[in-house]
């Protein structure tokens, strides 16, 4: 007979040491497992509960400022690195780890309305309402901590006058090339106290302007015309022209796939649109309720931005139609210019309250170092919540969001206005003759002609 | 509370165990060693031999037991994104489940046990002694009596790792033991009768069905709580998983209370009388009840009448036992029978008979089934799925002491035995799972571990809403309630049509034309949802394009006779 029983030695099965890891066996039998389908489903409930309390987006703001803050530019070359400017005429750079002032840059006599940082990482260009655009320096090196703080008052490198005020600028991806708007589109070098070159379409101020960021020559502007305009530095005239039923305060171009761009709108949504096609819009993302007044892409390019004059900062993905996050705070008032990290990991918010608010792009996110074990759990714990999103209870949790009172009755005004009109439109269809009243599908709607 | 003195009944054997234990602890480890090398130079031929004959099909039959349901078919998907993230969903899912099976193959520590028998032998008629002679001495430890005569029959249960024994004598004796060990945890007498004894989620914390009610203790042997809810109890249940003990009394009454919480979930009323038999489906939940007039019933939370219920037997059911996958179902009854079935079809599958009636059946992880009746036990190998002649093996207690209560130790090939003159165990090789998880229960755990294994147990806590007799129906979409319907109506029809057909026997056809147009028959005809037997062939018949029969058939017989004839012969 041979006969064989289960006999384990328990050093086999032990650690040696006190220091050791215990030892880990693993069986995957099924049998092992029962009802692992609702443990599953109960992890990701959970999963989905804990998210919810971990949800703590607010860092910490930067505050300085003595008016409410008009524009933000961020580095392309560092990540720490941002600089404000203010309705008051001042600009500040900020070091975003100590949430410092680095440097003071005062000149301006009048509001600041738009600042660039070069594409070397080394100069600022800012303009204003003074009919003037300046050009400052960086100071390279902040490593470390800043050794006076807010002391450092910098001089303008070069002082360009122009005839009227500006409203925006933005300097081109590389070489040293930036554009201004105001009564037109000015493009100017570094080196030259005159635009080299100007551009015109109407006799309507241009508000905001955008190089591209993978088409080097190719900017995008909006005007008060309720236009949004395409143009080339390579030619001598713009390229096309959209123009919407309201104005449209700022685009921006989509860093992964720098064809396509996505427009902050005064009717409360955000349009994006194929710059190939300006005749239809590809997605509508709709959530703000009131204008939105900047937008900023992720440099994932997979989500943007939104700051808005309903006094929120919404987050959205690409292609979604509604935000994957709401940020809100007490004291913080009409948001005038946001800004997404260099690292996709923060966003930020200026606002009228003269305070710069630093969140998490990603509310519930554990920031810092993770551990191996970590990693493996959040990345386990994603991938039961993905497969789980669809039933009720976990997509109920998932989707609320707390919005402050006046929001929310806004948005649920909003909503009823929105139905009542579809329900009109709807009736005027079915009792007028066919045809008579098209249907106007809700990309196009908006959209009052297209220019070439 | 109730404490024994100290004139403990258990010490004076577990002390002999333990100094027998230490002196052959180290040629245990030898023995254990030299087991080990040869299970190494048994996985090193496998290897070599599955290395040359590697195939990607054998992988996938290793597999199938980890692939988790039906691959979803992309052919009517008209979606390019859905189709596509289906399909990467398909072939991680395959790839998951290939894995699963190397890491069987591959990196499981230890193989499962076996008895295998030399020429003429039988293994039925292999004695214990003889198994134990056989085996290295630190299994041999594994089987041993305690004669505690005094305050038997004994209920018996171990913890889902099998490294703790809870002993409940009749007349109050209770006791935790570290068995492996030879370790008396705690012991108490608590001077009340004592029916069923169970582990709550872990060592610490066990429940006893006295006299009147249930009471809750810890490891030391302090009261926790007396729960006068569950009045007369008869036997104990506990889900892991759902945190629920659940007790049935002499009234009939399941009552589960949730032990995380302490509140009472539901109560039922069985409605069926007296009732001693109560089993839970590892599978899913469902808690199983024999009762006295022969049926199981499965019940849960949710309902107040039973999800199903079975007529079993003919009289009262004695023993109740689920497998593992929960796929049969092994009873047992007074009319000395012992039968498999399938849960999942409702049917029986065949049945055995027992010496004597039978008082206790049980399954182990590796789905031997022992059935104990009288003083001897019967081990069945391979008994679920199909009929064996003979049994694996036999055991029988001394002095014909009657079993009260069987339980296979999980993770060990050893079966516990409660009986009347104490508590034995057996070495049942090939009984128990040989690899554990060390999440799901491990029988080395430390202190820490059994902390941290609680408060996650805690946390994926199962609702008892969540008790269903699909778990996988979980996370699955509810269609609408039309849906359902239309779809069962579909079913119904088809299946209603191929039995019909099935059994319909050829119907002559009539070629009747008068009377079909009435409006009441062409009313009934609407509201007819029912396809008989007899409209079905019809509808078959007239389609394979059968012969329509005359209603009157001249016979050749008349055609025979003269006309005038004609009116004599019989019709």
């Amino acid at each position: 007979m041979k006969v064989k029983v289960i006999s384990r030695s328990e050093d086999d099965f032990t650690r040696e040491r006190r220091q050791d890891l215990q030892k880990v066996f693993r069986n995957l039998d099924p049998s092992l497992h029962p009802q692992e389908k609702a443990h599953e489903y109960v992890r990701a409930l959970n999963a989905v509960k804990l998210e919810k309390v971990f949800a703590k987006p607010f860092l910490g703001a930067l505050s300085g400022h003595t008016d409410s803050v008009s524009s933000m530019a961020k580095s392309p070359r560092r990540l720490n690195c941002i600089i404000s400017g203010s309705m008051d005429g001042e600009i500040r750079l900020w070091d975003i780890a100590y949430r410092r002032t680095i440097c003071h840059y005062s000149g301006h006599k009048g509001p600041v309305r738009g600042v660039a940082v070069s594409s070397g990482g080394d100069r600022l260009v800012s303009c204003g309402d003074d009919c003037t655009v300046r050009l400052w320096h960086i100071p390279t090196s902040t490593g470390g901590e800043p050794s006076s703080v807010g002391n450092d008052v910098a001089e303008p490198v070069a002082t360009y006058q122009g005839k009227n005020a500006f409203r925006g600028v933005d300097h081109r991806w590389s070489s040293n090339i930036f554009a201004t708007v105001g009564a037109q589109v000015d493009i100017w070098d570094h080196n030259r106290s005159e635009p080299i070159s100007s551009f015109s379409w109407g006799t309507d101020t241009v508000i905001s302007v955008r190089f591209n960021p993978a088409e080097p020559d190719v900017l995008a502007t909006t005007a008060s015309d309720r236009s949004i305009c395409l143009y080339d530095l390579r030619m001598s005239t713009p390229l096309r022209k959209v123009v919407m039923q309201t104005r449209t305060n700022s685009v921006a171009w989509n860093p992964r796939e720098a064809l396509n761009f996505t427009a902050a709108n005064e009717d409360c949504n955000c349009y994006s649109y194929d710059m190939r096609k300006l005749g239809f819009a590809t997605c509508i993302h709709k959530d703000h309720v009131s204008a939105v007044m900047d937008i900023d892409y992720s440099p994932t390019g997979r989500e943007f931005v939104t700051g808005s004059y309903d006094r929120t900062v919404r987050i959205f993905t690409y292609n979604g139609g509604h935000s994957r996050e709401v940020y809100h705070a007490k004291r913080m008032q009409r948001v005038f210019c946001v800004k997404f990290s260099g690292d996709a990991t923060y966003v930020l918010s200026g606002s009228d309250d003269t305070n710069i608010r630093l969140w998490k792009a990603q509310a519930a996110e554990q920031l810092g170092v993770l551990l191996p074990r970590e990693k493996k759990k959040h990345a386990y714990l994603k991938a039961v919540k993905e497969r789980f999103k669809h039933l009720p209870e976990i997509k109920r949790i998932d989707r609320h969001r707390h919005l402050p009172k006046p929001i929310y009755k806004a948005d649920k005004l909003r909503q009823t206005l929105i139905e009542a009109e579809r329900k009109k439109e709807h009736r005027k269809r079915a009792h007028s003759a066919p045809g008579s009243v098209p249907l106007i599908p809700a990309r196009r709607k908006r959209i009052v002609t297209e220019l070439e | 509370m109730k404490r024994s003195g100290e004139n403990s009944v258990l010490k004076e054997g577990l002390n002999v165990m333990a100094i027998d234990l230490q002196k052959q602890k180290a040629a245990g480890n030898e023995k254990g060693a030299q087991q080990q090398l040869l299970h190494r130079k048994r996985k090193a031929t496998e290897i070599e031999q599955s290395e040359y004959g590697k195939d990607e099909s054998q992988g996938l039959i290793q597999a199938k037991k980890y692939i988790r349901g039906d691959k979803v078919s992309v052919k009517g998907i008209v979606d390019k994104k859905l189709k596509g993230q289906l399909r990467t969903k398909e072939r991680l899912f395959v790839e998951s489940a290939l894995n699963a099976a190397k890491v069987e193959q591959w990196l499981l520590p230890s193989e499962g046990g076996y008895l295998e028998p030399d020429g003429i032998e039988k293994t039925w008629n292999l004695t214990q002694e003889s198994i134990v002679r056989e085996v290295d001495i630190s299994s041999s430890k594994k089987s041993f009596d305690l004669k505690l005569p005094d305050l038997g029959p004994y209920a018996i249960d171990f913890t889902s790792s099998g490294r703790f024994l809870l002993l409940g004598g009749r007349k109050g004796h209770l006791a935790i033991l570290d068995w492996k060990e030879a370790r008396l945890l705690t012991e108490i007498q608590v001077r009340e009768t004592t029916r069923d004894v169970k582990f709550l989620h872990n060592e610490l914390f066990f429940a006893a069905a006295q006299k009147k009610y249930v009471y809750i203790y810890d490891k030391k042997g302090v009261e926790i709580h007396c729960l006068k809810s569950h009045l007369c109890p008869l036997k104990l249940e506990y889900l892991p998983h759902h945190f629920l003990l659940t007790t049935i009394d002499k009234a009939g009454i399941l009552r589960y209370q949730d032990t995380s919480t302490g509140h009472m979930v539901v109560q039922h009323r069985t409605r069926l009388g007296r009732c001693g038999v109560m089993r839970v489906n590892p599978y899913n939940a469902v808690m199983g009840l024999g009762h006295s007039n022969g049926t199981v019933t499965m019940w849960s939370p949710n309902m107040d009448t039973p999800l199903m219920s079975l007529l079993c037997h003919r009289g009262p059911l004695t023993a109740l036992a689920f497998d593992a996958g929960g796929q049969q179902m092994v009873t047992a009854g007074t009319d000395g029978k012992v039968k498999v079935f399938d849960v999942r079809k409702l049917q029986p599958l065949h049945s055995y008979f027992s010496p004597t009636v039978a008082r206790s059946v049980e399954i182990s992880q590796k789905g031997l089934l022992a059935v104990a009746s009288g003083s001897g036990i019967e081990i069945w190998k391979d008994a679920l799925v199909t009929k064996q002649p003979k049994p694996y093996m036999k055991h029988r207690l001394l002095q014909g002491s009657q079993v009260q209560d069987i339980c296979y130790c999980p993770y060990e090939d050893v079966l516990g035995i409660g009986h009347e003159q104490g508590f034995s165990s057996i070495l049942v090789p090939g009984s128990g799972e040989p690899n554990y998880d060390t999440f799901v229960a491990n029988p080395y755990e430390t202190r820490k571990q059994r902390r941290e294994a609680e408060v996650h147990a805690l946390l994926n806590k199962l609702q008892p809403e969540m008790i269903v007799l699909d778990p996988d129906r979980i996370g699955t979409i509810q269609r609408s309630a039309i849906e359902n319907k239309r779809e069962k109506q579909i079913v119904a029809k088809e299946a209603n049509l191929a039995g019909a057909i099935a059994s319909g026997k050829p119907v002559p056809l009539k070629k009747k034309t008068k009377g079909r147009n009435k409006s009441s028959k062409r009313h009934k005809k609407k509201q007819d949802n029912i396809i008989s037997e007899r409209r079905a062939v019809i509808k078959q018949q007239v389609n394979s394009g059968a012969n329509f029969v005359e209603l009157k058939t001249p016979k050749a017989q008349e055609e025979a006779l003269p006309r005038a004839l004609a009116r004599f012969s019989s019709k």
